[in-house]
């Protein structure tokens, strides 16, 4: 490769239970869960009733009426990270940066929500199939396209870098980042906002999980619902939510005395080809994904001091990892701390990717792993250190992060603290 | 480096190849050695040459659905297109047309380039596709369903029929493609940022990559979001509807398919002796940070740059482009803005212009992947088409439009593409020497 290196000096999150990156550390590190009743609609209706919702205020985000107005909820949660993520690192762009400032977001379902909501004025609530135009809001097209959120992003903060939305289902915020870490390497760009948002709670998407079963049935306890790793989970907790890195490449960042909370050392991406839905038990192409991640950062894996497990909360998610972590990751399987921050945030499809990101980079900052929580009952399959429900301080210096999702994509991402490889 | 073998040379004159990053030994390179045409210009590329070089207009009233109370009752639709060729029955009820147009194109992809519909080597295999839509018509449905039925309830294919992924997702499946595949949204640029990202993944080790687009924005509802943007042709006489850079230009016709190409490594495809098109050599993309509005052109400037970094990186200078494929938006005033960023490239030898997208209708992200296929089989078959209009250029958009067919010189094609809401990209090509010529060029 060329020698160029990615490092992440800015973190802005939006996420249920702390809206900003000080407020989203202090509920995973205090173990407190975000997932309640959905409140943004009637949920009686459906299988699962709840939902991990963000608190989220356009006016404290500093949003114009003009961007509010255009901008899809899951597009001003990235407005407000990528803000947050600049004001982080302290960049003040000149015009030659402008230029070689990208912004590469994912998200899974993208302006799913207002799209609905529109659908039900233009067809009469389902009355016409051939819907009236003219009763479309007038940024319709910007729901259809999801580009619209890298492009919203580069418009706020004048990136003239390339511009990109990756939308790779429940992988798409590792992939996303995967993506911007390519450019800052190849020299495409020497920063970019790196991330990604989704805001799926709407009707339809929660009809969607519900039709498969995927989404937990648990109405009567939504504050305990999500169970990753727990032998009595029942399901996903559906949420939304936001993140953005700012990757920039190293020299770039240490010219200017930036400070880095870590290093994207390597990441890898591989699909089952299995099912759109479906998981072997055996977790080959995760792990294959991890092995490639840990081959491009020129890592052992038992340098490997905190996993950030996708913990959907589903039966064949958990053993899914499970088995890939022990494939990877061999006998460090067994003693690296194992963590699903959707115990607490819920699961925010393409989003979570870059918010578990987020919190890896916050890992390795404060030395402190966030817990697993609302684990009470050892499942025999899953036999590895899930920190339950207590967040542990421990140094950590690599820290890696999965994802998979429908489709069948499985990606891994590791960060590492500077000091360790310099 | 061998830069010959099989008869083919993936690599013509011209000055040596920048140094890629990633790559720094350039030792990993990618061509281009299938393509599957799936659009409304036909199905295959040779029924797309026919309609390129006969300079048939394919576009016509929309029959998809009725689109008689609609503003835009024009689109470019695939002919005779029959699913269940292409996708067996189990798949047909779990996948919106779009992802069918991707399963024809993709199995004529790797028929053209003479590889087993199933990958030897998962692993080693990926795709990766652009997509600005997702799964339309499927979402319309299970929206009616939700909203205008009895209870609240959508079926089970709808989590996996309607986002963006689905596409790859199935493909993957279907045909094997394990390796290291996305999905990218960059509205109608991302076609040609899907070829540039499987010369990353080729790059960083994979030797086959699936890359392209399909669309289908063809449903009552996808239309009447597209109205939205101001930017379509309201014009009911199909000949009139969709006429880029000519005095008449007033908007695009929405269309539906797109192409899909197989990406491979080259040593891969020289040691089985694959035919090559021709070599991905540069791309970039750049955005205007500017929204597009009524009152919006796209920035020129930072078009430009965006097509100097992609012949910077191909290591091609502007002297050496034999053809430009513009986006050729068909609204006057991103004509002629384009027309400037051009002239700002190539000042006052502007290469020859040559767009089709008025006999097909402009299929997003399809529709800037149709135009890498057709850049590829202009340099492989010796011929650069004619351009499809403008008959009459507009002020401001006077350029170098091939009137009438031409041989390549260097072989060096330039693709760019500009998407809703200030992308921009630029696609760098450069044919293999034919077979035939490799003796007296």
């Amino acid at each position: 490769m060329t020698g160029r290196r990615a490092v992440v000096t800015g973190v802005g999150v939006v996420a249920p239970g702390g809206v900003t990156r000080d407020r989203f550390w202090k509920t995973l590190t205090e173990g407190r869960t975000a997932t309640r009743r959905i409140s943004f609609f009637d949920p009686s209706p459906y299988r699962s009733q709840i939902a991990a919702e963000c608190d989220f205020d356009p006016d404290a985000a500093g949003l114009t009426p003009a961007q509010r107005q255009r901008s899809d909820r899951y597009v001003q949660f990235a407005l407000a990270c990528a803000a947050e993520a600049l004001a982080d690192s302290g960049l003040d762009l000149t015009d030659a940066e402008r230029d070689v400032a990208g912004v590469v977001l994912g998200t899974a379902v993208g302006g799913t929500t207002a799209l609905e909501q529109e659908y039900v004025r233009v067809s009469d609530s389902g009355r016409h199939w051939l819907v009236d135009h003219a009763l479309g809001g007038p940024y319709l097209y910007q729901a259809l396209v999801p580009s619209s959120l890298a492009a919203d992003v580069a418009c706020r903060h004048g990136l003239h870098g390339p511009a990109q939305v990756v939308s790779t289902g429940c992988t798409s915020g590792i992939d996303a980042i995967g993506y911007a870490h390519q450019l800052v390497v190849d020299g495409e760009a020497d920063i970019v906002l790196a991330g990604a948002a989704d805001s799926p709670i709407s009707p339809v998407t929660v009809a969607s999980f519900d039709a498969i079963r995927a989404t937990s049935p648990d109405n009567d306890d939504p504050g305990h619902a999500s169970r990753p790793f727990d032998a009595h989970r029942q399901g996903f907790v559906l949420a939304e939510g936001a993140a953005v890195l700012v990757l920039e490449e190293w020299e770039h960042a240490r010219r200017r005395g930036a400070h880095v909370y870590c290093e994207v050392a390597g990441y890898g991406s591989r699909s089952n080809g299995f099912h759109m839905t479906g998981l072997r038990p055996d977790g080959v192409e995760m792990g294959l994904a991890i092995a490639a991640a840990l081959r491009q950062a020129r890592l052992d894996p038992s340098a490997v001091s905190y996993v950030s497990a996708h913990g959907s909360g589903t039966r064949q998610n958990d053993r899914h990892e499970t088995a890939a972590f022990k494939r990877a990751l061999g006998p460090t399987a067994y003693r690296v701390p194992v963590s699903s921050i959707k115990s607490m945030v819920g699961h925010s499809l393409g989003a979570i990717g870059a918010i578990e990101m987020a919190a890896c980079a916050l890992a390795i900052e404060y030395g402190v792993v966030p817990p697993t929580a609302n684990w009470t009952t050892r499942d025999p399959e899953c036999d590895l250190d899930y920190v339950p429900n207590v967040a542990r301080e421990t140094p950590v210096d690599v820290a890696l992060s999965v994802g998979s999702g429908f489709g069948g994509f499985q990606s891994a991402m590791l960060f590492r603290r500077l000091a360790v490889t310099r | 480096m061998t830069r010959s073998a099989a008869g083919v040379t993936a690599a013509g004159s011209g000055p040596p190849r920048a140094t890629a990053p990633g790559d720094p030994e350039g030792d990993r390179r990618a061509v281009v050695t299938g393509i599957g045409v799936v659009a409304p210009s036909g199905i295959g590329v040779d029924a797309h040459w026919r309609t390129v070089t006969g300079g048939i207009r394919r576009t016509g009233p929309i029959t998809l659905f009725d689109p008689t109370g609609y503003p835009t009752r024009v689109g470019g639709e695939v002919p005779d297109f029959h699913p269940a060729a292409y996708v067996d029955t189990r798949q047909l009820v779990q996948t919106d047309r779009w992802t069918q147009l991707g399963f024809a194109a993709t199995a004529l992809a790797l028929a053209d380039a003479g590889l087993p519909p199933r990958a030897p080597d998962p692993y080693d295999w990926a795709v990766t596709l652009a997509s600005s839509s997702g799964g339309n018509l499927f979402g319309q449905r299970e929206l009616q369903r939700l909203w205008g039925g009895s209870s609240r309830t959508v079926g089970a294919y709808q989590s996996i029929a309607w986002f963006y992924a689905a596409s790859v997702g199935q493909l993957s499946i279907h045909h094997q493609f394990k390796g290291p595949s996305g999905v990218l949204v960059a509205e109608a640029a991302g076609g040609l940022d899907s070829l540039a990202h499987a010369v990353r993944t080729i790059r960083r080790g994979t030797s086959v990559v699936i890359a392209g687009a399909t669309e289908c924005p063809l449903s009552p509802y996808a239309l009447a979001c597209q109205l939205r943007s101001g930017l379509l042709s309201t014009v009911d006489e199909p000949a009139a509807a969709y006429r880029p850079f000519d005095r008449v230009a007033g908007g695009y016709v929405p269309a539906e398919g797109g192409a899909v190409f197989v990406v491979e490594e080259r040593e891969h495809a020289l040691a089985r002796g694959a035919r090559i098109y021709g070599e991905v050599t540069g791309w970039a993309a750049t955005h205007d940070a500017v929204h597009t509005g009524p009152d919006t052109a796209g920035d020129p400037a930072t078009y430009a740059r965006a097509m100097r970094l992609a012949l910077a990186r191909a290591g091609s200078t502007a002297e050496e482009v034999d053809l430009v494929v513009p986006d050729a938006l068909g609204v006057p005033r991103y004509d002629r803005s384009e027309a400037t960023a051009l002239r700002a490239v190539f000042g006052d030898r502007p290469p020859p212009v040559s767009t089709h997208k008025s006999l097909t209708g402009r299929a997003h992200q399809g529709g800037s992947a149709l135009d890498v296929a057709t850049a590829l089989l202009a340099l492989h078959r010796d011929t650069l088409p004619a351009s499809a209009g403008p008959v009459d250029p507009a002020p401001g958009c006077e350029l170098d439009f091939l009137r009438a067919p031409r041989r390549p010189v260097s072989r060096v094609a330039l693709v760019c593409a500009r998407g809703f809401d200030g992308f921009n990209s630029a696609l760098v090509l450069r044919g293999a020497i034919p077979r035939q010529r490799s003796a007296t060029d």
